[in-house]
């Protein structure tokens, strides 16, 4: 039987979803079986809508695109109205608050947190919001062990930016343990 | 169920698998001019070859770094290039003097939606006929498509030991898919890959470069000591031009002789269910991974589908194709165009079986789903 599991990190360019999901299928990758990512943008470098994907799979995976996700993370408004409603039926929909303001109720299960207003007062950074949304997400989703994406993320900080980055990372564990 | 533990596996974007497959092969010189959705090849040719001692030039265009890749492999280097779109049609005349030249080279197309600049962010196969017939004249190619990251890294190798051994640039027809998405693969540890480098004149020897009575002959690199002419004319055993009509036919006849001879060795495929397919889906490239998971559906619901997916494009497999209408009434060819490589499908049955397609050409990958759909109006 396959256990295939759809991720779907959206959001604005420059949010750093497609690291986001780098990440978490680094952690998949540390964990076995298969992964697969991909992402689909616009041209510009900033702004325009952003979708990054982690397909984790215990068989081979072909198609390598979401169909429909089991997790939805939106991070802007436009990434909400295009991506809010297309997910499983006993999927969740997480959405960053700080961008979206009113959140539609769909009959499927949907979390609403303030993603970068909390990691700009708890952490005085915006720029880490990726990897607070990613703490959340796997406190939720459990995609991968708590462990795996942690040194995933390690192994992607710049030097210097390890500590408030994995602080970043517990910050969203803990939403999640709040929030569920 | 336990997920089976592959520990030593990493995750890789198919265009690092490029970028990485080519330094394994030997690669130490790269030059060209970023674009997307090929841009990754470059920044880690840029990393990587200063690391590896080789070098990283970025040129003033297109065809500028297309002309350094050939210069710096007729001064021995093993060298790469990387582009897409609109970049692999101005390279277009200069891969043609490789080509008659005879100048070892890797080339790679990671297609994207056109024609022209088109969507630069979206998939496409758009460029397969491109790779056979975009350089003017008479000319062999050698062209791989893979479907996997692995694949690439694979296939990358490969055309680096072919482009040495025949003195034949090789082109990867990548897409935005495969380029772009990241699996977690096992890489090759390097003492397990073969590598082939070009055979070199001994020195003090008559050198002919271009010698009559053989199908490939040594490449002295430029400075080792040998005095020889390369041109894009017709030329002689000693490269010099030519418009001799028995050696200009000699010449052509041998460039194409020398593909066709090993054409067991560069074409690569795959199939299952075939023997008694009513229907076989052929494929390549991206659409091949929907076409796979189709059949697979296909298959599961008791329909009588087969699979064949060609990693070579160029030469294409014209008689493994034509071997598929033993049992197959209908071939169906899903492409990311609006037909092109259905047309040497058709070639290759020669009517002994329906050829239909399926194909999407709006910058999204096609689905599994569509081509079942398909499978299930023809079957």
């Amino acid at each position: 039987m396959s256990r295939r599991k759809e991720i779907r990190l959206t959001g604005s360019g420059g949010q750093g979803l497609i690291l986001a999901a780098i990440i978490l299928a680094e952690a998949a990758t540390r964990e076995g079986g298969y992964v697969v990512q991909t992402q689909a943008y616009g041209p510009e470098a900033r702004g325009g809508a952003s979708k990054a994907e982690v397909i984790t799979d215990s068989e081979e995976i072909l198609y390598p695109k979401v169909t429909v996700p089991d997790f939805v993370l939106a991070m802007s408004e436009n990434s909400y109205r295009k991506y809010g409603k297309d997910y499983k039926e006993d999927g969740i929909l997480l959405v960053d608050s700080t961008f979206v303001r009113e959140v539609a109720e769909n009959g499927k299960k949907v979390i609403s947190l303030p993603i970068t207003r909390l990691a700009r007062e708890k952490l005085g950074k915006e720029i880490v919001s990726n990897i607070v949304a990613l703490g959340v997400i796997n406190g939720i989703a459990k995609v991968v062990s708590d462990e795996s994406l942690k040194q995933a993320v390690l192994e992607r900080a710049p030097r210097g930016t390890e500590e408030i980055n994995i602080k970043a990372l517990e910050l969203g564990l803990s939403l999640a343990r709040e929030a569920v | 169920m336990i997920l089976q533990k592959k520990p030593e596996s990493r995750l890789m974007q198919g265009n690092e698998a490029c970028a990485e497959g080519a330094i394994a092969a030997g690669a130490n010189f790269y030059a060209g001019y970023p674009i997307t959705p090929s841009t990754e090849i470059a920044e880690i040719a840029a990393r990587r070859l200063p690391e590896t001692g080789g070098r990283f030039i970025q040129m003033e265009d297109e065809i500028g770094g297309m002309a350094a890749v050939i210069g710096a492999a007729i001064g021995g280097a093993k060298a790469f290039t990387a582009t897409s779109g609109p970049g692999f049609s101005l390279k277009q005349e200069n891969i043609g003097y490789a080509i008659m030249a005879e100048i070892p080279c890797v080339i790679v197309n990671v297609q994207r939606l056109g024609p022209s600049t088109g969507v630069a962010t979206a998939p496409a196969q758009g460029d397969v006929m491109q790779a056979r017939w975009g350089t003017h004249g008479d000319h062999p190619v050698i062209a791989f498509s893979p479907s996997s990251v692995r694949e690439t890294f694979d296939l990358t190798v490969k055309a680096f030991n072919l482009s040495e051994k025949l003195r034949q640039p090789v082109i990867i027809l990548l897409d935005e898919i495969v380029g772009h998405m990241r699996e977690n693969i096992i890489v090759p540890a390097p003492e397990s890959l073969e590598i082939v480098n070009r055979e070199r004149p001994a020195d003090g020897v008559d050198y002919k470069p271009y010698a009559d009575d053989r199908e490939v002959s040594p490449l002295a690199s430029f400075g080792d000591g040998h005095f020889f002419n390369i041109t894009g004319l017709f030329h002689d055993e000693q490269g010099f031009p030519t418009t001799d009509p028995i050696r200009v036919k000699n010449q052509l006849l041998r460039l194409h002789q020398k593909v066709e001879n090993h054409r067991d060795e560069i074409i690569i495929t795959e199939e299952f269910g075939t023997e008694d397919a009513v229907l076989t889906v052929v494929c390549y490239g991206c659409s091949a991974r929907s076409a796979r998971q189709a059949v697979k559906l296909a298959r599961e619901e008791g329909l009588p589908v087969g699979f064949f997916r060609t990693a070579t494009i160029w030469p294409f497999p014209y008689e493994k194709i034509a071997a598929l209408t033993r049992s197959a009434r209908t071939l169906l060819v899903p492409e990311m165009n609006m037909g092109q490589l259905i047309a040497e499908v058709e070639r290759a049955v020669k009517g002994r079986a329906e050829v239909a397609g399926a194909n999407r050409f709006d910058g999204e990958l096609i689905t599994p789903q569509e081509i079942l759909v398909r499978i299930k109006e023809l079957i």
